[in-house]
């Protein structure tokens, strides 16, 4: 328990026949009757990570900081994953062949975000997709605008929306969203093997 | 992800600190929300069992037979050390920036002791010693209104 919130919840009627602690018996501490009970605490469970993404994720991030997308394909099936994990998850052989990938995607499946949450920044609705880049073989999560939510479908084409050259990191942050590339949608037969 | 780069084999990896955070929002109960409300207003209680002994911290079901709890009685803000351990390397996140001691405090009124820390020195450090406690002088409602006890002088 390290802090409390400030704006306390009222009490909450509890239907019969459920469970409730009993009420206090506050004779003996009847001042504390007259201050605002305390009813919730702030619990922050917090932990603290020295975090390397290894090597192959790596070479994936500094090549996004130049704007590029890079996955690596595995020697035996050919799929191409991004973001790379350095293994292929099929055969488990090690992906040493890295792939030059579009800027482009289609959208495989999605998700109309509805219910706000903690830590949420983005203005609901909003639209949550699979995106397959080009190139690869294995979808991504991105934030999809630029369109209304309910235009959104399986096999829509997009194009990456970058930050400003000076503002680019080796993080996938790079990518504020994707937005429609203006090209016919891809049809759905051709998804099938990616959803 | 800045870059802060490390070795694996003869290539340089990135690292970067990654703190994962779950921002929980529990309720108190009538008990523990007593015991925060009292400590926000720089003071103690506990909780009457049947054979009237005094739980400090007050817990909702007597630890023995499980019956619920709920007379609420004054604690003193001073007591006693029964046991203590001393803490030499301090870490990030501990109720102290120096080193201190862990104890556990019987408060005058309370017949169970609780664990917290006494910031004193070394050799101030007794078993039996009297302590008092050391409120936050903002306090909102919380275990952080506690400070620490500090021995009486």
């Amino acid at each position: 328990m390290t802090d409390t919130t400030s704006s306390q919840p009222a009490p909450i009627e509890i239907p019969e026949g459920v469970w409730s602690q009993p009420a206090v018996n506050m004779s003996a501490v009847a001042d504390l009757e007259s201050v605002e009970a305390v009813r919730s605490v702030r619990a922050f469970a917090s932990m603290t990570y020295d975090y390397t993404p290894g090597l192959a994720t790596t070479r994936f991030l500094r090549a996004i900081k130049e704007k590029r997308l890079v996955g690596e394909r595995c020697s035996e099936t050919g799929k191409v994953y991004i973001p790379p994990r350095g293994v292929s998850p099929v055969s488990g052989l090690p992906t040493t062949e890295q792939v030059e990938l579009g800027l482009d995607g289609t959208v495989v499946s999605f998700c109309v975000v509805n219910l706000d949450f903690t830590g949420n920044a983005q203005e609901i609705p909003y639209v949550s997709a699979l995106i397959l880049v080009d190139g690869s073989d294995i979808p991504i999560y991105g934030l999809v605008r630029e369109i209304p939510y309910n235009e959104v479908q399986p096999g829509l084409r997009l194009k990456s929306v970058w930050v400003e050259d000076s503002e680019l990191t080796t993080s996938f942050e790079n990518i504020k969203w994707w937005a429609p590339n203006g090209e016919p949608d891809v049809p759905a037969s051709d998804l099938a093997d990616y959803i | 992800m800045p870059e802060d780069a490390t070795t694996m084999g003869d290539e340089d990896v990135l690292r970067a600190p990654l703190v994962l955070e779950y921002p929980f929002k529990r309720t108190t109960g009538p008990v523990i929300g007593a015991f925060l409300t009292a400590l926000r207003e720089g003071r103690f209680i506990g909780i009457e069992d049947d054979n009237g002994k005094v739980l400090c911290p007050p817990v909702e079901y007597d630890p023995a037979s499980g019956a619920s709890l709920t007379k609420l009685v004054p604690v003193g803000s001073e007591g006693e050390v029964l046991s203590w351990s001393w803490n030499q390397s301090v870490r990030d996140g501990q109720p102290l920036d120096h080193p201190f001691a862990w104890v556990m405090v019987q408060l005058d009124g309370a017949d169970t002791p609780m664990m917290h820390v006494v910031d004193a020195p070394h050799e101030a450090m007794a078993t039996g010693m009297r302590v008092r406690a050391r409120f936050a002088s903002e306090r909102i409602g919380s275990m952080d209104d506690l400070l620490c006890f500090e021995p009486v002088s």
